[in-house]
């Protein structure tokens, strides 16, 4: 697979480490959630047949966290952006 | 003896002779052939044996999809077993041998299963050595491993090497046909970078094999002149003799380039295969098609072979297989077979047409409506038994007949993204359905246009499509006239009452097989094949598999379309390991990193041992020591009393800088940082999220702004992946910078009651304990060299560890080792380390084993709740938080004598030994020179409340059942008062 990177253009996936879904971005925060909300965070995927949002790193490369819209089904790359930069629309700052 | 069957005509080269060997006889050939061809024209057609019932063979095919002619290629260690007669290359000196006979490929012993055929049918493995299930190992698998197996290895050493290699283009057009060359015409005219891949020593496709014109030329011809334009043009690359194995995501293609097949050895520098990654805009596949037989009763017989294989042996390679060829075919492509034989002189004795009606060919005995029931001869074809029209039977002496079934196009790469194919019923063939492949278009043969002039236009449209599809300007090509046959087929698959009708000759698939399995209900294409074996043989079922279903269509009585077809995977043929792995075999499996001591431990005459990627130093054996005990108890001994070094480069260090770096350690370790004074150093626990411990290290505040981290050797990588995670993910507006520096600093341990005086002997700076106290840290410098000094301890003595910039590591080892000689200081290696952590009860990877909590090991009470750190919340879940729980313990034997064993479990005295009564395990086991008996950590439940008890240890492999004391794990010094000397 090729992976279109923001920065550095098309990459092989060979370059990458892949984590898993995107929805880890959401971490909830261990002071005020409950134990139920953060098992659902740790355990509980999706596993869609089409639009996949997942979570790949740049080991090989300039170490970014990126978020990559997979279709699972064709492997067809739908979008790719960093990671950080979904994480601060989504919210998270510190 | 002589070339007897060798007619004129051919692309070989009469000039030269090329002398081989095959089972043993001497043979001659020419450059151009290849085994199959030059065996055939020495008048041999047994080449091998069928892999269940050792049916004598030979090929029926003169390409890649060959079932039958399978041979060992070469000897010795180039040896290469199941190597396609027909595809092997013929060079001077090759030596071939006839595989699965014995004692030879014309007496054959375990012929006799031919005679049991009605045993071994489909499905006979599943249902006969069902039970009893102890008889699998000893007395089934052995069995049918001697009885059925295909060519040996020789378990010699590969000595060849095998290349990786990448490649990027515009146009990928796989195979050089007709449809092939004209679009890298089209393409490489046009200026696209182009590459173009064939499978063949010799480009052109089955325009090598036909007699029919190309404009003014011979196709061969043609070719020639098409291929000799295309190697001038400075953007497209021809790759003859490489395969395109698999289609893969985003317009990537394996590719697989036999370098040096074709020579008796490679050149020196060459490697024999290269595995080659295509990465490519748009793709063309010109695969071509391959023809199929039809299946009669004993149609496997050596000489009995697909028509355009047997065209192909007279037209391209100047052979002709018998002196009596007959033809049985149910299309018009049969009866090209049997014109051009007829024109180089073959006497065709007969063509049996099984379609009724239409014109008699001029000159031959052509018998419509007729069929081949069966045949006869016993290592090779010598008559067959045709039924004609009118019923009546009569045996026709051939020694050579060449079947056609039809055509089915190549579409097995289209297949690779699991698009199945479609049925065309005007060419009675699958062709490939709709494109799966993002920018793969198809033409030519390989897309069910089967005449030459389709070809050509096909391939060129193609071309033209993707050329403007990227933009690039096309430049008109004039294609030559060419034949453009139409398809006349009327199907037949098999000869109505046959039963011992090859399907799939290589694994012995016969028509009453399919039989069997319709009966017995498996009737999907997908149980066909699995309770058959039909197709998963090393030609995957190139020929036989649309004709097997086929026949299981007409039993269920459905259409072809109905009964559906099985996809193709990749690799499009078979594909040697050693060639996907490449370099990477023995020391180049993978890479070895060398600690900055590596090279001053060899002088010592270390041992080393690999460490994940590292090779770190075990032991370092004194002469006189012959065991290694006794170098690793020295070790431990010299470092207790004196003072050890060790290289402890191999843990993972991570400068970590920022306003925030502080708050982001709070997050990513269980207990604090942020409160941390510059200048100290503190033991960290890191956890992943579900609470489990992930790694733990030492990190020290060398300023306000910037930590230094260290990692265990196993999670240097591992650690820092998740730390960029945090940083960019979780935490994005932390103001903190991570990088690795564990290739920077060269770090050594120095350990025991003398690392002080002998570190002050090397180091700028005062260190005594009050400049330098426990758990101190701070740059320094070694005789003005930057340096860092952490005075931490994981052996439980007085201990530092001291980095200098790695380039400075061999200078420092032997710094160390100089300044240390007055107090006979010793290296220790990685048992000693191990041996004096266990003694000193510290965790380490046996502990740290991915299903453990910190209160497991004793430590729950780092897990910080008055912040948020990753795995806080998790590690206080209902089931992790008991106190009866397993805990950290050491262990002891009653009797200081008794030998512990690893991996020995825990067991109340007098309980049995079995899982129920299991109550926890050994986890780190060594012999303990400072106690002078075996000690161990093990988790234990409730192992807190247990400290005193006597136990058991129970290894039942190792038939061992010990009486043990449960102890604190800290063996040495449980106050730290070495520590903090």
């Amino acid at each position: 697979m090729i992976i279109h990177h923001p920065i550095l253009g098309p990459r092989d996936a060979q370059e990458f480490v892949y984590l898993g879904d995107a929805s880890l971005i959401g971490r909830p925060d261990g002071m005020t959630a409950s134990i139920e909300e953060f098992h659902n965070y740790t355990y509980l995927r999706d596993n869609p047949a089409g639009a996949h949002r997942e979570l790949w790193y740049h080991e090989q490369g300039d170490r970014s966290w990126l978020v990559v819209t997979r279709n699972t089904v064709t492997h067809e790359i739908l979008q790719v952006e960093l990671a950080r930069d979904v994480a601060r629309a989504e919210g998270r700052s510190k | 003896m002589s070339q007897s069957n060798r007619i004129a005509g051919g692309l070989i080269d009469r000039s030269q002779t090329l002398r081989f060997h095959f089972d043993g006889l001497p043979y001659t050939g020419h450059p151009g052939d290849t085994l199959a061809s030059a065996l055939l024209a020495n008048g041999v057609r047994l080449m091998g044996r069928s892999f269940k019932y050792h049916r004598p063979r030979g090929p029926i095919s003169a390409g890649s999809e060959e079932p039958n002619a399978l041979v060992e290629l070469r000897s010795g260690a180039r040896q290469e077993p199941n190597t396609r007669a027909t595809v092997a290359e013929l060079f001077d000196g090759l030596t071939a041998q006839s595989q699965n006979r014995w004692p030879s490929l014309k007496f054959d012993a375990l012929a006799i299963n031919d005679r049991f055929n009605s045993f071994l049918t489909a499905g006979f493995y599943y249902k006969t050595f069902m039970w009893p299930a102890a008889f699998w190992e000893k007395v089934y698998e052995p069995i049918i491993r001697r009885a059925a197996g295909l060519g040996s290895l020789t378990r010699l050493e590969d000595p060849d090497t095998y290349d990786k290699g990448f490649l990027h283009c515009d146009i990928l057009i796989i195979g050089a046909g007709p449809a092939g060359l004209s679009a890298a015409l089209t393409a490489g005219r046009s200026g696209a970078r182009v590459i173009l891949a064939d499978e063949d020593f010799r480009m052109g496709g089955r325009l090598n094999a036909e007699t029919f014109a190309l404009g003014d030329q011979s196709g061969a011809a043609w070719a020639d002149a098409a291929v000799a334009e295309l190697a001038s043009l400075p953007n497209v690359r021809l790759m003859a003799r490489t395969t395109v194995v698999g289609a893969f995501d985003h317009g990537i293609y394996g590719a697989v380039e036999r370098v040096s097949d074709h020579l008796i050895e490679p050149a020196v520098g060459k490697p024999r295969q290269t595995f080659w990654r295509i990465y490519t805009q748009r793709a063309i596949l010109t695969g071509g098609a391959t023809e199929r037989p039809i299946a009669f009763e004993n149609n496997d017989r050596p000489g009995i072979m697909l028509a355009g294989s047997l065209r192909a042996y007279a037209n391209r390679w100047g052979v002709a297989v018998g002196d009596r060829t007959a033809i049985f075919t149910n299309n018009d492509d049969g009866l090209r077979t049997a014109l051009d034989l007829q024109a180089k002189g073959v006497d065709v004795v007969a063509v049996i047409d099984s379609r009724e009606g239409g014109d008699l060919l001029p000159g031959i005995r052509h018998l419509r409506g007729a069929e081949v029931i069966d045949s006869a001869g016993r290592l090779g074809l010598s008559s067959i038994t045709v039924r004609q029209a009118n019923g009546a039977t009569e045996v026709i002496k051939a020694n050579a007949l060449g079947v056609s079934g039809g055509w089915n196009p190549n579409v097995n790469i289209t297949s690779h993204h699991r698009s199945r194919p479609v049925w065309r019923d005007d060419i009675a063939a699958f062709v490939p359905g709709s494109g799966e492949i993002a920018n793969l278009s198809v033409a030519g043969a390989a897309a069910g246009t089967l005449s030459t002039h389709g070809a050509l236009v096909t391939g060129d449209a193609s071309a033209r499509a993707a050329l403007q599809s990227l933009g690039l300007t096309v430049k008109a090509v004039n294609l030559p006239k060419a034949e453009d046959a139409p398809v006349r087929i009327t199907p037949m698959w098999y000869v109505k009452g046959a039963n011992r009708a090859w399907i799939d000759p290589q694994n012995d698939v016969t028509v009453k097989d399919i039989k069997l399995a319709h009966q017995e209900n498996f009737t999907s294409v997908e149980h066909l094949k699995r309770y058959t074996t039909l197709g998963m043989a090393t030609d995957q079922g190139k020929t036989g598999n649309v004709l097997g279903l086929a026949v299981m269509a007409g039993l269920t009585g459905k259409t072809i379309p109905d009964t559906g077809t099985t996809i193709y995977r990749p690799p499009y043929t078979p594909v040697a390991l050693g060639t996907l792995g490449g370099r990477g075999r023995g020391q180049e499996f993978k890479p070895f990193r060398l600690t900055p001591s590596h090279k001053w431990a060899q002088e010592q005459g270390a041992v080393f041992v690999e460490v994940g990627y590292w090779l770190r130093t075990q032991w370092v054996p004194k002469s006189g020591e012959t065991e290694w005990r006794q170098s690793v108890d020295r070790e431990v001994l010299a470092t207790r009393k004196s003072v050890g070094i060790c290289d402890v480069t191999t843990l993972g260090k991570i400068d970590i800088q920022g306003t925030d770096a502080g708050a982001f350690l709070d997050k990513v370790y269980a207990n604090t940082f942020s409160s941390l004074g510059v200048g100290k150093c503190r033991y960290g626990l890191m956890l992943r999220e579900d609470g489990m411990v992930f790694d733990d290290g030492t990190t020290a505040r060398m300023g306000q702004n910037e930590y230094v981290m260290t990692t265990t050797t196993a999670n240097a990588v591992t650690v820092f992946r998740h730390l960029e995670f945090c940083r960019q993910v979780l935490w994005p507006d932390m103001d903190v910078q991570l990088i690795s520096t564990t290739e920077a600093w060269a770090q050594f341990s120095v350990a025991g009651p003398n690392a002080r005086q002998l570190l002050q002997k090397v180091v700028d700076q005062d260190i005594s304990d009050a400049a330098f106290p426990y758990m101190g840290a701070g740059n320094i410098t070694v005789g003005g060299l930057r340096a860092r000094l952490f005075r931490i301890s994981f052996s439980g003595e007085l201990a530092y560890e001291i980095a200098v910039p790695t380039r400075y590591g061999d200078a420092m080892i032997r710094k160390l080792m100089e300044a240390g000689a007055e107090y006979d200081a010793v290296v220790y290696g990685t048992e000693a380390l191990g041996v004096m952590r266990i003694e000193k009860g510290h965790v380490a990877g046996n502990e740290l084993n991915g299903t453990s909590t910190a209160l497991n090991m004793g430590l729950g009470k780092m897990v910080s709740r008055k912040k948020d750190s990753i795995g806080m919340l998790l590690s206080q879940r209902e089931g992790m938080t008991r106190d009866d729980g397993l805990r950290l313990v050491g262990v002891k034997p009653v009797n200081p004598a008794s030998e512990l064993k690893a991996g020995s479990h825990f067991l109340k005295t007098g309980a049995v030994a079995k899982a129920e009564n299991d109550d926890g395990w050994i986890t780190s086991l060594v012999y303990s020179p400072h106690m002078g008996h075996y000690i161990a950590l093990g988790y234990l439940k409730d192992g807190a409340n247990r400290i005193g008890e006597k136990m058991r240890a129970v290894n039942l492999l190792a038939g061992t059942d010990t009486e043990i004391e449960i102890v604190s794990p800290h063996f040495i010094d449980p106050e730290g008062e070495r520590l903090r000397a």
